[in-house]
């Protein structure tokens, strides 16, 4: 036994199908309490690798390990441990959610008043309830994607895997997952899928990004969002008259790079300043601005931008 | 043995809430009576037997069982189903064992919906129930070794139509390696071992002593092997797909 603590560890993690390679040998380990964004483009190989994770398809080389557990030689207590919702919830569409949800337990070993408890639970915590008795194919999207996330959820794992949860969700919808990701987070290990990068914001702890089957980045959210030229910005905006005076004040300040100007209307110039070296420039620009005697209507510093970074560095590969 | 249970009866359920076990059992029935009492002559005979019936009984399968089979694996694979069961935990093996005894029960339902014709030849005459059993339970084994290798083919496949046919394809090549079109085939050239091996190997020549009420274990030992041969085949064919 290695420590108590819950840990899933990917080790040079390797998928080719013929001679393409899906998945680049990438490794990383996730603690109990972390929510993990797997970022990237679409054909990033983010499933094959959730695939691999979860048993359905063998690595090529690499493993993956489950609380010391290795999936390729001891699959049935990885998947055991593991709830996992498969790209594009795939789900038995002749069957009730109750129906699937009772099968979901009995192959899981849960039975008598616990597989009712589990099924309950998974119920209401999905908002489910009312379409127990309706036949999944005849449910909307979002239900059958729901359906889907109740069934991971089922059997409490330590370990829940989600291949985009919220596609295909309606805002409403989307809010409801996301507090329910963070409500399970504090005991579980949480990997999600997505390239929706607002999710990263609200929901993960860490976020790594893979392009072309390699890992081009992992750390916290706000990392990711420094790594953006656009971090620690400036952007301000004041009346035409005095824009040259201003310009040539900021531009003036040692640590600012350049201004640019974004957008001009109704007699509005708007700016942006951009530090030469990721440092906090607001406060020198507000000096500046005060010394010139400089009216600002709007003022205020970019924390960074996503999508911004999300292209570059995926596109860099 | 429970996960494999449980993988059953999810799949028996499949088959009673899809138009599928209706269309398939009525037609089996159906047929089954056209065979024996038209093409059999069960009445003209003068025999009280089932002859008629279990004699048209492995062409009917031939058919009809492909049927069941095909949609065993090829349907999940399409569906992305197969992810979802796959990734609970669950063996190769419990996952190919469960949908083969689900087809299987089901194969046996249908065929015990043929009861009505064994009460008929009772009531009209006194015929040898020792035979008629040993019968239903040589339709029985033969109906488990076509699924087995139906379920085999649907597994390498996500089409429906194509496991159909291979499969049916498969079986009849089984059903005739001890029929003179394909041993006169060998005759000539080949040693006399393996024209024997290959008339070994045949479902007729097996299921035609069960039926004549000759119970030799030997015949039975046959179909329960090809049984196991296949479903073995069929966890190599998923687990393949697995690393592929």
């Amino acid at each position: 036994m290695q420590g108590m603590d819950l840990m899933l560890q990917i080790k040079g993690l390797t998928k080719k199908f013929g001679s393409f390679t899906a998945v680049d040998n990438i490794s990383f380990s996730v603690k109990r309490g972390e929510v993990v964004g797997f970022l990237g483009p679409n054909g990033a190989g983010k499933t094959t690798a959730m695939r691999m994770v979860t048993g359905f398809l063998m690595p090529t080389a690499g493993t993956a390990l489950v609380a010391g557990h290795d999936v390729t030689a001891s699959p049935l207590e990885v998947k055991r441990r593991i709830g996992y919702l498969p790209e594009g919830a795939p789900l038995y569409e002749d069957m009730t959610p109750l129906e699937l949800l009772g099968f979901v337990s009995d192959v899981r070993g849960l039975s008598g008043a616990t597989k009712r408890e589990a099924i309950g639970n998974a119920a209401s915590r999905i908002n489910i309830e009312h379409v127990m008795h309706q036949a999944i194919g005849t449910l909307s999207k979002g239900y059958k994607r729901r359906v889907g996330i109740a069934q991971a959820i089922l059997h409490d794992p330590e370990i829940l895997i989600l291949d985009e949860p919220t596609d295909g969700l309606d805002p409403n919808q989307k809010h409801e997952v996301r507090k329910l990701i963070n409500e399970m987070a504090k005991e579980k290990i949480i990997v999600i899928s997505t390239h929706l990068l607002d999710e990263v914001d609200t929901v993960c702890s860490r976020a790594i990004v893979i392009a072309q089957g390699k890992i081009v980045s992992d750390g916290t959210p706000g990392e990711l969002e420094a790594r953006s030229e656009l971090h620690n910005a400036v952007t301000f905006r004041l009346s035409v008259a005095q824009s040259d005076l201003a310009k040539a004040s900021i531009e003036a300040i040692s640590n600012v790079d350049r201004v640019v100007q974004k957008s001009a209307e109704n007699g509005l110039v708007t700016y942006i300043a951009y530090p030469s070296d990721s440092q906090s420039i607001i406060d020198e620009i507000s000096g500046a601005l005060k010394a010139a005697s400089i009216d600002v209507q709007e003022i205020q510093a970019e924390r960074g931008r996503l999508d911004e970074v999300f292209r570059r560095i995926t596109t860099a590969a | 043995m429970g996960k494999s249970w449980a993988i059953s009866k999810r799949e028996l359920r499949a088959y009673f809430t899809t138009p599928l076990a209706y269309v398939f059992i009525v037609i089996f029935v159906a047929l089954n009576g056209v065979t024996a009492f038209y093409f059999g002559a069960l009445f003209d005979r003068g025999q009280a037997d089932m002859q008629p019936l279990f004699g048209f009984l492995p062409w009917l399968y031939l058919f009809l069982i492909p049927a069941v089979a095909m949609r065993l694996w090829a349907e999940e694979r399409k569906a992305g189903t197969l992810e979802l069961l796959m990734t609970l935990p669950v063996s190769t093996f419990d996952a190919v064992f469960g949908k083969f005894l689900a087809a299987w029960i089901f194969a046996g339902i249908a065929l015990s919906l043929t009861f009505p014709v064994w009460i008929t030849v009772n009531y009209l005459g006194d015929p040898d129930n020792g035979v008629i059993i040993a019968s239903y339970l040589g339709g029985f084994l033969m109906a488990g070794s076509y699924l087995a290798i139906g379920g085999f083919v649907s597994a390498m496949t996500r089409n429906q139509v194509i496991a159909f046919v291979i499969g049916a394809a498969v079986i009849f090549l089984f059903m005739m390696s001890g029929l003179e079109l394909v041993q006169s085939a060998f005759r000539g050239w080949a040693p006399e071992l393996v024209i024997d091996l290959v008339r070994s190997f045949s479902f007729l020549v097996h299921y035609d002593a069960i039926i004549r009420g000759v119970i030799d274990v030997r015949d039975m030992i046959f179909f329960i092997s090809i049984i196991g041969v296949f479903l073995f085949a069929n966890m190599v064919v998923v687990d393949l797909k697995k690393g592929a």
